[in-house]
C-alpha cells in the first residue's frame, strides 16, 4: 500500500504522489507495461506480479496515486466509470438494498434498474439532499447509500458528512460519485465516506481521450472485497489508458483552477440572459446549496446546467454554438454542450426523466479551457440570432 | 476468402480520409454530434469506439458470427455472457475449465441464484444426466484447460438444440484459425484474446462473438451498461496480432507436436496430454472439427519434486501464467491458473501436484527440447 505524503500541498502531490513503482534508468514517469504475464521465480510463491488482470505496474501506479489523492486506503482502476460502478455494486448480494440519489447519472440508473435488479439487488431512489428523507428510507436490508454530489444534471448538493454519519450509525456504507468535483475540490473519505467512485474519463483524464473508472476505499476490508471483484470480473483498465490518466492527473489543479474561474463568470453571464430561465451552478449565491457546498468542498466545479424557454430554443443553441462541442461526456479541456434528455440521461425512461425535471429545454455545459470572452461571444451570437429570428414570444 | 486472407484484412481500409492501411488508434472518449439527434455512429466511446469496432467486426468475420464485442479481459467477456442468465437458471459446464471461470460461477453467480453442474462434456451421457428443466446453457471448453479433453462439438450442439439450450464455446485454445464453433452450430464463442489472438503476451483482453444478432444485442447491452470494454490501444494491438495468427498457429502446432513426442519418450514423464498425438482419445474428433491441434501441452511428471526442478531450470521457457504467446511459457496449474478450484476436485480431474502445462511458443523446437532436456537432467543429477 502507499504511504501518505501529507507534508505537501495538493498541487504538489499531484506531481509527486508515491506511485509505489521503482523507477528504472531514472525515468521520471512510470513505464507503460504493455504485458499480460510475468516471469515467476519459484513455484510456491507468486511474485509481486503474476498476471496483468490481477496486477500491472502501470495500473498499480495509478491506483496508488488516486488512493493518496483521495486520502483513502487503496485505489482500483477499471475499464470505464460504469465498470467501476458495476464492480462496486458487485460487492453486494441478492436481497441487499441500496439507496441512491434520485438525481443520478443515466448509466448508473440503467445498470441498477436493468442489470443488478435481475440479480436481486434492490434500489430505492431518494432525495439525498434531505437527510431526513434518507433516514426514513433506511430499512433493515439497506446496505449502502449512493450519492452524487453535486448531482448530474441539477448540481444539487448533499450534506455528505451528515449522511455519512447517519449511515455509520445504522451500519450502512456510504458511496460517493466524486466525478464532478475530483479530489482537488472534494475529499469524501475525509467526510466519513467509505467508497469514492470516479468516471476518470472526465476531469481526472481531462482530455476527452480515455474511458476509465477509478475507485478508492477507506479501509482494508473493503479493499479486499473490491480487489476480489476487480480480479474475478476482470473489468480492468489497460496500461496505455492508465498512463494517460497518470499524465492527466499532473495538470488536474491547473486545469480546474482555470475552469472554475471561467465557469463562475459564464454562469453569472448566463443568469443575465433573457433567453435563459434558470441557471444551476452551485457557485452562484442564488443556488440553494451554495452555503453547504462552500463548507464541504474547496470549489464549485465547472459544470453548469441551464433551462431555456423551450425545446426549439435548446435545439437552436445546440446547432448554433461553434466553440463548444456537442456531445456526451464532460470534464475536458474542450467545452462540451449536452442535451441531457436525449444524450446523457436518455437511458432513463421519459416519464421518470420528466418527473426529475430533465426536460427537452435543459442544457448542460462542461466548461473547458477556452477563454471566457470567446465562449461568451460564441453563445451571445446564437442568442442574438435567435432574437432576430423572433423565435421568442 | 480464405481465413489467412481474412486475418490479414482485419482492420484494413477503414480510413478513407487518409487511406491509412491500418485502423487509427482513436484515443477518444467522446464524439461531436453534427446536430441534435444526429450521430456519426459514434457518440461515447464506452458504447462504441472506431478502433474497437474494427476489432469487433474483424473477430465476428473470423468466427463467422453476426456480432463481435471486445472486453477488458477474457473474464470480462465470460461475465458478459453469463449475465445473459438470471436467478433460477441452471448451466452445465465443462468440469476441468479455467479456474477464473470456475471462481466467478462458484463465488459470484451462485450468490445471485444461478446453479451450475460440472461434468466432463467429452462424455455426452454426463451432460444428459445433468439436464434439468431449468437448464439454459451448455458451456464447453474444447480442448479443456489443462486436461485437453475433447468434446465432439456437432454432437454436443445437437443435444443442446434438442433441449433448447444455448451452446457457449470457449475457443481460446484453438483460435478461429483452427476451430470455428459457430459454423458447427454453436451460439456464442468466447476468447481470452490475451492468448493466441493477441499472441505476444502484451495485452489482457476478451472477445465474444454471437451467431445471431438478437443474442449479440443482449451482449452489447451489457457491454455498454456495465462498461467492461477494451481500450483503443489494446484493441489496436489485437488487430495487429490477428494478422500473423495463421503463421503463428502453424508454428505453435509444429513445435508442440515435436515436443509432445519428445516428452512421451522421456522416463520422468508419466503422461502427455496433447490432442495431436494419435494416442490421445480426442484425436479423431479433433481431426473432424478442427484443422489443427494447437500449441498447448499438459504433462504429468513421475514425482512432485520434479516440478520445482523443472520450473527453476528452464531458461528459454519462462515460468509464468498465461499462454498462447510467441514466447514459450510453463505453468503449474495446481498453484497458478487452477488454484481457485478445491483440491479434491483438482485431483479427481487430474490437476495434481505433478501436472505441468506448457504453452509452446514459436522459438526453434530444438532449443525448446534442449531447454527441457537440461532441466530434466538437473533433476536426475
Amino acid at each position: 500500500m502507499h504511504t501518505n505524503n501529507n507534508k505537501h500541498r495538493f498541487g504538489t502531490n499531484l506531481i509527486h504522489a508515491n506511485t509505489g513503482i521503482d523507477g528504472h534508468f531514472g525515468a521520471v514517469n512510470v513505464p507503460i507495461y504493455q504485458v499480460s504475464t510475468f516471469n515467476q521465480e519459484d513455484e510456491t510463491n507468486n511474485g509481486r506480479y503474476d498476471y496483468s488482470r490481477s496486477g500491472n505496474p502501470t495500473r498499480e501506479a495509478l491506483e496508488n496515486t488516486i488512493a493518496q489523492l483521495e486520502n483513502g486506503y487503496a485505489g482500483f482502476a477499471f475499464s470505464s466509470g460504469m465498470a467501476a460502478i458495476s464492480s462496486v455494486l458487485s460487492i453486494f448480494e441478492s436481497g441487499d438494498e441500496i439507496l441512491v440519489s434520485h438525481d443520478t447519472y443515466g448509466g448508473t440508473y440503467r445498470v441498477l434498474t436493468r442489470l443488478f435488479s435481475k440479480f436481486g439487488i434492490k434500489t430505492t431512489f431518494v432525495d439525498t439532499t434531505k437527510v431526513e428523507k434518507v433516514e426514513e428510507a433506511i430499512t433493515k436490508d439497506t446496505k449502502a447509500i449512493y450519492i452524487e454530489s453535486p448531482s448530474n444534471p441539477f448540481l444539487q448538493v448533499t450534506d455528505i458528512k451528515a449522511v455519512a454519519s447517519l449511515a455509520k450509525e445504522r451500519n450502512v456504507l456510504t458511496i460517493v460519485d466524486n466525478t464532478f468535483l475530483t479530489p482537488y475540490l472534494q475529499q469524501p473519505i475525509d467526510l466519513g465516506v467509505n467508497i469514492v467512485i470516479h468516471s476518470a474519463t472526465k476531469y481526472i483524464s481531462g482530455h476527452s481521450d480515455v474511458i476509465g473508472g477509478l475507485v478508492v476505499v477507506s479501509d482494508e476490508k473493503l479493499a479486499e472485497e473490491v480487489k476480489f471483484v476487480q480480479n474475478a470480473f476482470g473489468a480492468i483498465l489497460g496500461p496505455q489508458d492508465c498512463f494517460l490518466l497518470l499524465r492527466g492527473i499532473k495538470t488536474l489543479k491547473v486545469r480546474l483552477d482555470q475552469q472554475l474561474k471561467t465557469a463562475l463568470q459564464f454562469a453569472k453571464w448566463l443568469e443575465e440572459q433573457s433567453l435563459v430561465s434558470r441557471v444551476y451552478y452551485p457557485g452562484l449565491k442564488s443556488h440553494p446549496d451554495h452555503k453547504l457546498i462552500s463548507e464541504q468542498a474547496n470549489g464549485y466545479g465547472a459544470m453548469i446546467s441551464f433551462q431555456v424557454q423551450d425545446e426549439k430554443v435548446a435545439r437552436h443553441i445546440l446547432q448554433g454554438v461553434k466553440l463548444a462541442s456537442i456531445g456526451v461526456s464532460l470534464g475536458a479541456v474542450e467545452s462540451i454542450l449536452t442535451h441531457p434528455a436525449t444524450m446523457s440521461h436518455a437511458s432513463i425512461p421519459k416519464e421518470v426523466r420528466e418527473e426529475k425535471g430533465i426536460t427537452d429545454s435543459l442544457l448542460r455545459l462542461s466548461v473547458g479551457l477556452e477563454e471566457f470572452e470567446d465562449l461568451k461571444q460564441d453563445f451571445n451570437a446564437v442568442f442574438q440570432s435567435l432574437e432576430e429570428k423572433a423565435l421568442i414570444k | 476468402m480464405k481465413i489467412e486472407t481474412l486475418l490479414v484484412r482485419s482492420g484494413v481500409g477503414r480510413d478513407p480520409s487518409t487511406g491509412s492501411i491500418t485502423t487509427p488508434i482513436y484515443q477518444a472518449s467522446t464524439f461531436a454530434h453534427p446536430a441534435l439527434g444526429q450521430s456519426t455512429g459514434f457518440d461515447y466511446a464506452r458504447t462504441a469506439n472506431p478502433t474497437r469496432t474494427a476489432l469487433e467486426e474483424a473477430i465476428a468475420a473470423l468466427e463467422k458470427g453476426e456480432v463481435g464485442a471486445a472486453f477488458a479481459s477474457g473474464m470480462a467477456g465470460v461475465m458478459a455472457v453469463l449475465a445473459l442468465f438470471k436467478n433460477g437458471d441452471h448451466l452445465i459446464v465443462s468440469e476441468d475449465l479455467y479456474g477464473g471461470t470456475y471462481r466467478v460461477l462458484n463465488e459470484i453467480f451462485s450468490e445471485q441464484g444461478i446453479t451450475v453442474s460440472y461434468v466432463n462434456t467429452a462424455h455426452l451421457e454426463q451432460v444428459k444426466d445433468a439436464l434439468r428443466p431449468n437448464t439454459k446453457a451448455l458451456f464447453i471448453e474444447t480442448p479443456t484447460n489443462p486436461m485437453m479433453h475433447v468434446t465432439d462439438l456437432p454432437e454436443a450442439i445437437a443435444l443442446a438444440k434438442q433441449h433448447d439450450l444455448l451452446t457457449i464455446i470457449d475457443n481460446t485454445f484453438m483460435s478461429p484459425y483452427y476451430q470455428r464453433p459457430l459454423e458447427l452450430g454453436a451460439d456464442i464463442v468466447i476468447h481470452s484474446a490475451s492468448k493466441y489472438i493477441g499472441g505476444h503476451n502484451d495485452v489482457v483482453a476478451g472477445l465474444v462473438v454471437a451467431r445471431c444478432s438478437s443474442l449479440g444485442e443482449k451482449i452489447r447491452f451489457y457491454q455498454n451498461a456495465a462498461g467492461a470494454i477494451l481500450g483503443p490501444q489494446d484493441s489496436w494491438l489485437l488487430l495487429r496480432g490477428v494478422k500473423t495468427l495463421a503463421l503463428r498457429m502453424e508454428k505453435h502446432n509444429e513445435n508442440a507436436l515435436k515436443i509432445a513426442n519428445w516428452l512421451t519418450a522421456h522416463d520422468l514423464v508419466e503422461k502427455v496430454y496433447y490432442p495431436g498425438l494419435e494416442t490421445h482419445p480426442g484425436y479423431e474428433i479433433m481431426k473432424k472439427q478442427a484443422t489443427g491441434f494447437g500449441g498447448m501441452i499438459s504433462f504429468a511428471v513421475s514425482h512432485p519434486d520434479i516440478v520445482s526442478t523443472l520450473l527453476e531450470n528452464v531458461k528459454v521457457i519462462t515460468f509464468a501464467e498465461s499462454l498462447g504467446g510467441v514466447e514459450s511459457l510453463m505453468t503449474f496449474p495446481a498453484r497458478q491458473t487452477h488454484a481457485d478450484i478445491p483440491e479434491e476436485i483438482r485431483n479427481r480431474v487430474g490437476v495434481t501436484n505433478c501436472l505441468l502445462r506448457l504453452s509452446v511458443g514459436i522459438e526453434h523446437a530444438d532449443d525448446l527440447i534442449k531447454d527441457l532436456k537440461e532441466a530434466f537432467d538437473a533433476y536426475q543429477q
